[in-house]
């Protein structure tokens, strides 16, 4: 199976803070390899290096050492970013546009032409069901509609790979299961999805395999349903136990 | 291409949505009417001044506008962090520049279209001629002055924090270039060395933007430079805002975005 994905030996190390402290690296060489047609969480505690991987992935942030592909095209090449789509965690979108128009402008960057890209902000609009408020400045939205125009945004250039930084934060229940339904119906279509969440029920419900990285370091991977079985618990359990936490405290 | 002329056009969506820029215009609209519309003890001659103070607001404007848009693009877009999104599209860094250069440098032309097309009206309606081409090269010629201005904006713009504090700094390089830069070598002679060597560099080195003000030509209706000086003004316009855009990448392609 075609890998869409990978990263190899990658590590990223920040400056340090403050005086005397040495280089703290957030990213310890990380290792993944995600197939065509996944869907892949990315599994972590705050401060655990997931953003930091995504934004290696998404050209962001230089690695320290070590390298990612996307299509196995190097990331720090813009084009590796021409069949991908990217929801960040909070809606940074220019809030003086309207739904309609952002989309637009982003059909524009791919260079889809008028009409086709007329078809698919309709299509879209439907999809994350933003029709009847298309021509709204995004900064009246609420919340979740600014999630779902970013959601929009995302699928614009029908991408084969889509990366989510928790896609469901901050939503309401029914705002979480759209989303959790576009993300099905895209698995549906075939395409590839590796996103990070903290709603580990979803991370069940949703994802083919799994990896969970804690202090920069993956600690596991694998599939969801063998690690389940392997570990006679649930995502929670197997996850609260990998990162050291017990009821009485860490371990 | 595709990118650039797509971020170029939100840069002017957002400024013909924003309020000060209307505020701006329309000020200096009214006050060029105004003073169009006045005449002192019937002198044929205060015509000339009227001319001299509208030019001089449009030159202010021009400059404001410029420098006041051009501060606030790359910092909002860190700020804001509309800048991941983007990013995360097949855009490279150098692109963003461009755009945004093109997008304000756009908005800037726009903006000098209709502020001429008033003082064109205006003077025109005075004096019963109407000089186009005289209109149109200093129009020209005033759009490639800003095309520097912009470009140094944006360099501002990935070397300093604030806008302000780089709106600030370029404006008064800018005023300082204006008023000065045509003088610096005769100060340079004036001085003993190593501040003449020192004045020298400087006014080899800083643009010459004082040499895009023909205003006077306008005033006094003195025949405009000829082509060719128009030709090389052009030139050593763009290739200055290259020099400037290319030093903006420079430093802009590995920055940090504040993540």
């Amino acid at each position: 199976m075609q890998t869409i994905l990978e990263t190899r030996n990658l590590r990223v190390e920040y400056p340090a803070q403050a005086k005397g402290q040495g280089r703290k690296a957030a990213v310890k060489d990380l290792n993944l390899r995600v197939s065509a047609g996944e869907v892949f969480g990315f599994l972590g505690p705050n401060g655990a290096g997931k953003t930091t991987t995504m934004n290696v992935l998404l050209g962001f942030v230089n690695a320290t050492s070590g390298s990612a592909f996307l299509f196995g095209v190097d990331v720090r090449e813009p084009i590796a970013r021409q069949r991908i789509g990217y929801l960040p965690e909070l809606t940074y979108y220019y809030k003086f546009l309207t739904a309609e128009e952002l989309l637009r402008f982003y059909a524009r960057i791919f260079g889809i032409p008028r009409a086709e890209a007329d078809r698919r902000i309709d299509r879209l609009l439907k999809l994350v069901e933003l029709e009847p408020v298309r021509k709204r400045p995004i900064r009246t939205y609420s919340k979740g509609m600014q999630q779902r125009a970013g959601l929009a945004q995302a699928l614009i250039n029908n991408p084969d790979l889509l990366i989510l930084d928790e896609p469901t934060s901050g939503l309401d229940p029914l705002g979480r299961m759209k989303v959790r339904e576009i993300i099905q119906r895209l698995k549906g279509e075939g395409k590839t999805v590796f996103f990070s969440s903290h709603e580990l029920g979803e991370v069940e419900t949703v994802c083919d395999r799994v990896a969970i990285i804690n202090q920069g370091e993956l600690k596991v991977e694998g599939r969801v349903a063998d690690l389940v079985a392997e570990h006679q618990a649930n995502l929670e359990q197997i996850f609260l136990k990998i990162i050291g936490y017990s009821p009485e405290g860490p371990t | 291409m595709n990118a650039v002329i797509a971020i170029a056009g939100v840069v002017i969506t957002e400024l013909y949505r924003r309020k000060d820029f209307y505020v701006l215009f329309v000020l200096t609209a009214v006050i060029t009417l105004l003073t169009g519309a006045v005449n002192f003890f019937n002198d044929p001659q205060i015509v000339r001044y009227l001319k001299e103070i509208a030019l001089l607001l449009i030159w202010i404007s021009g400059l404001v506008i410029a420098i006041g848009t051009t501060a606030r693009q790359i910092p909002a877009e860190r700020e804001n962090r509309t800048i991941f999104p983007l990013l995360a599209k097949p855009v490279a860094r150098g692109q963003v520049i461009l755009g945004k250069f093109l997008g304000c440098w756009l908005a800037c032309g726009l903006a000098l279209i209709v502020f001429y097309l008033f003082f064109g009206l205006v003077s025109g309606s005075r004096e019963h001629h109407w000089p186009l081409v005289n209109y149109f090269q200093t129009l020209w010629l005033q759009w490639m002055m800003l095309g520097v201005v912009i470009g140094l904006v944006l360099l501002g713009s990935v070397v300093f924090a604030a806008p302000s504090s780089n709106a600030t700094i370029v404006l008064v390089i800018v005023v300082g270039i204006l008023l000065l830069g045509s003088h610096l070598n005769q100060v340079a002679l004036q001085q003993p060395e190593p501040v003449r060597s020192i004045v020298y560099a400087i006014y080899f080195l800083v643009p010459h933007l004082e040499w895009y003000d023909v205003r006077d030509f306008i005033i006094y209706d003195s025949p405009l430079p000829g082509w060719a000086d128009f030709g090389l003004a052009t030139l050593y316009a763009g290739v200055y805002a290259a020099l400037l855009l290319f030093a903006t990448w420079l430093v802009f392609r590995r920055k940090p975005l504040n993540l």
